[in-house]
């Protein structure tokens, strides 16, 4: 066996349990749920025998187009707020001193020590009609007293963005704590404005952290279900929930199946554009998503 | 040439440690000026102090007749060329040297004219597409160097530049730079603490200790006539002797009683008064080291000693020779060919001589200086414990009072 070929299967061994992983329990369920979309249901919410089109001709019910849009827009809305709050909170972070920032960056996490249910309600509470929240704002004139701050797209946006936050935090802080600052002196030094230096310098210094920033919170969000089915209300429904209620109320699992596979490739769509441009472009330039991102 | 460039009792602090304490410093037009001193002694704090990235706790910064201490670093007609070079590096060479045109938002048609210019005064025109992690330490200087330049600084501000490259590139550089500076006839400010590149770079040189300015002078001037144990101490090395003016003679000269010599003739610029003790330091290579006795005249000093230790050096060789307390040392340079005669050896007695000129009394004298040269062997004769320096030469040399 020559060294290039000893080298191959020394690689094909060490990745193959991530990949067989990766197979198991990714590409096989996603095949399944892809191939589930063009079998007929059966009236007792399993799936029938044969091969059939309906679906693919049900997803294109009226009502769809609407909430379509709605999920798209809360997405993109609750990534752009969580980014716009977490670069300057990474920023600052980064530039406070080791002690400050082990403190603050468990302030970030403890969130993550109470049940997300349990948080998702704790805002229940909090806007319902009678809450404490709507008292205030009430007292203030700042609202109405009969407005409504539970049960529509402005509640479910409101807590997306704090459900997600944290992921957006951490790897902005993570990609602005190793990048060098001296860069920014060096732009004020050659005549740059402080925000110039920001936009020019900082920003793409951690551009691996903002995309995946904006990764991890734009995906999940495009799938959420929970929020929306506790916070929001029957007119600011997402994808997520016509997916649950296809699967436990209607239980249609190839209408399931097929809002799903919609909703996965309009995430793996993009992710693929970006890694053929990359590719394209040819290997000296630095890839913009690396195994770190 | 008047004062371009003025530091006016310049102070600031660090919590408890006064980086920088009540400095004042003009510095000329054109000027190649360097701040030297060991770390920690505030020369960068000075530095970053005219780039405004400190603000002074006292004192102001003028610059040709303007006074920029409270102005923002972008609005400052300086340019610092960073220790760590701190190029962008998501840009290419081109886009990083183009930065501060574009910043300034000059034509397209005057940016990559200008550019073209700085890559072809740095050499790096076929290089102008690649990013920083592409390019050598030595390439990374230039490119350094030609982002600060584009903007045509009133001062060139230059931190440790040739700190992070090795040897041979860093006297390449320091070429280079030297030729650059002839070219643009922009003022240089440099800070460094390896006295080899200050001496050989500068016009005129600063030394700083502990936030305060040592010594302002020419090469010559700091080398030659230190006026304290520390300038003496850090920039090449000396003996110190300890002792006592007891008579002023003609022409300026006086004569010194210290402890185990013979009388001792200095000249003495200083007037230093009869009976004042004082601190006299001569340079290792000011000694002529001989078997027989030198004629001795008015101005001449000898004394006599035993060699405790010999270190051939090349180009030099260094002698330890015992006077009473004293372990001075003495570098005695190759003149001819020396397997001619049969060298001076170990526990030889020889005759050691200066001439008055060439001691310096010092204005201020403190033992911790002496520490910066290293320490040398205790024992008497002890050959193997000679301490080696950063670059394997020894760089001991002091007369040691045992």
């Amino acid at each position: 066996m020559n060294k290039v070929q000893q080298k191959r299967l020394w690689e094909w061994l060490i990745t193959s349990p991530s990949f067989t992983w990766l197979c198991v329990l990714f590409v096989i369920p996603t095949l399944i749920v892809f191939i589930i979309t063009f079998k007929p249901s059966d009236p007792y919410g399993g799936i029938g025998t044969g091969w059939t089109l309906d679906t693919l001709k049900s997803l294109g019910n009226p009502n769809y187009p609407s909430i379509v849009w709605r999920t798209v827009w809360l997405s993109i809305a609750t990534t752009a707020t969580c980014i716009l709050l977490a670069v300057p909170t990474g920023y600052c972070m980064s530039r406070l001193s080791k002690t400050w920032q082990q403190k603050l960056l468990l302030l970030v996490i403890i969130p993550f020590w109470t049940c997300f249910l349990i948080r998702i309600f704790a805002w229940k509470v909090l806007l319902h009609p009678e809450g404490p929240l709507k008292h205030a704002l009430v007292g203030l004139h700042l609202v109405a007293p009969d407005t409504s701050l539970l049960y529509n797209a402005g509640a479910i946006l409101l807590v997306m963005v704090y459900t997600y936050l944290p992921f957006a935090i951490l790897p902005i802080y993570a990609a602005a704590e190793k990048f060098d600052f001296r860069l920014i002196e060096a732009a004020r030094d050659l005549g740059a404005h402080q925000l110039r230096a920001f936009f020019s310098i900082f920003l793409p210094g951690i551009r691996r952290g903002l995309l995946t920033a904006i990764l991890v919170v734009f995906i999940p969000a495009l799938g959420s279900y929970v929020i929306p089915d506790i916070v929001g209300g029957p007119h600011s429904e997402m994808i997520g929930n016509k997916i649950a209620q296809r699967t436990f109320v209607d239980r249609n699992l190839p209408h399931a199946s097929g809002l799903s596979a919609f909703l996965t490739l309009a995430v793996l769509a993009p992710l693929l554009a970006v890694l053929v441009l990359q590719k394209r472009k040819g290997i000296e330039e630095d890839p913009l998503i690396e195994e770190d991102a | 040439m008047s004062d371009f460039l003025e530091f006016k009792d310049v102070s600031k602090h660090f919590g408890k440690v006064r980086a920088v304490d009540h400095v004042s410093l003009s510095i000329k037009k054109g000027e190649f000026f360097s701040l030297l001193g060991p770390s920690g002694c505030g020369k960068t704090t000075l530095l970053r102090i005219l780039a405004g990235f400190e603000y002074p706790d006292t004192g102001r910064v003028i610059l040709d007749g303007q006074d920029i201490t409270d102005l923002p670093p972008n609005h400052r007609k300086v340019n610092t060329i960073f220790q760590s070079y701190a190029l962008f590096p998501h840009m290419t060479v081109w886009q990083n040297i183009a930065f501060g045109l574009q910043i300034a938002r000059r034509p397209r048609a005057e940016i990559s004219e200008e550019v073209d210019k700085m890559l072809a005064l740095i050499q790096m025109k076929d290089q102008a597409h690649k990013r920083p992690d592409q390019l050598s330490g030595g390439q990374k200087q230039r490119v350094a160097v030609a982002r600060a330049l584009i903007n045509k600084p009133q001062v060139l501000l230059l931190d440790e530049p040739l700190a992070a490259l090795d040897l041979k590139l860093r006297q390449r550089m320091l070429i280079e730079l030297d030729q650059i500076h002839d070219e643009v006839g922009i003022t240089f400010l440099y800070v460094t603490h390896d006295q080899g590149e200050a001496m050989s770079l500068s016009d005129r040189i600063a030394v700083m200790n502990g936030g305060k300015i040592e010594q302002i002078g020419t090469p010559g001037e700091i080398y030659e006539a230190p006026k304290s144990s520390f300038v003496a101490a850090f920039i090449g090395d000396a003996n110190f002797f300890e002792g006592k003016v007891v008579e002023l003679l003609d022409d300026n000269f006086c004569r010194l009683e210290v402890e185990g010599f013979p009388d001792v003739v200095c000249y003495n610029d200083n007037q230093i008064h009869v009976g004042n003790p004082v601190y006299l330091s001569v340079r290792p290579e000011k000694f002529r080291i001989s078997r027989d006795r030198p004629l001795e005249d008015n101005h001449h000093n000898v004394v006599q000693g035993r060699v405790e230790d010999v270190i051939y050096l090349g180009s030099v060789t260094k002698y330890w020779v015992r006077v009473q307390d004293y372990r001075i040392s003495v570098y005695q340079q190759h003149s001819r060919f020396m397997l001619d005669e049969k060298p001076i050896t170990w526990k030889e007695i020889v005759w050691l001589s200066w001439h008055g000129d060439d001691g310096f009394m010092l204005e201020r004298y403190s033992e911790s200086d002496e520490k910066l040269m290293e320490l040398p062997p205790d024992e008497p004769g002890d050959t193997n414990g000679v301490s080696l320096g950063a670059n394997g030469l020894p760089v001991v040399a002091r007369a040691t009072r045992t």
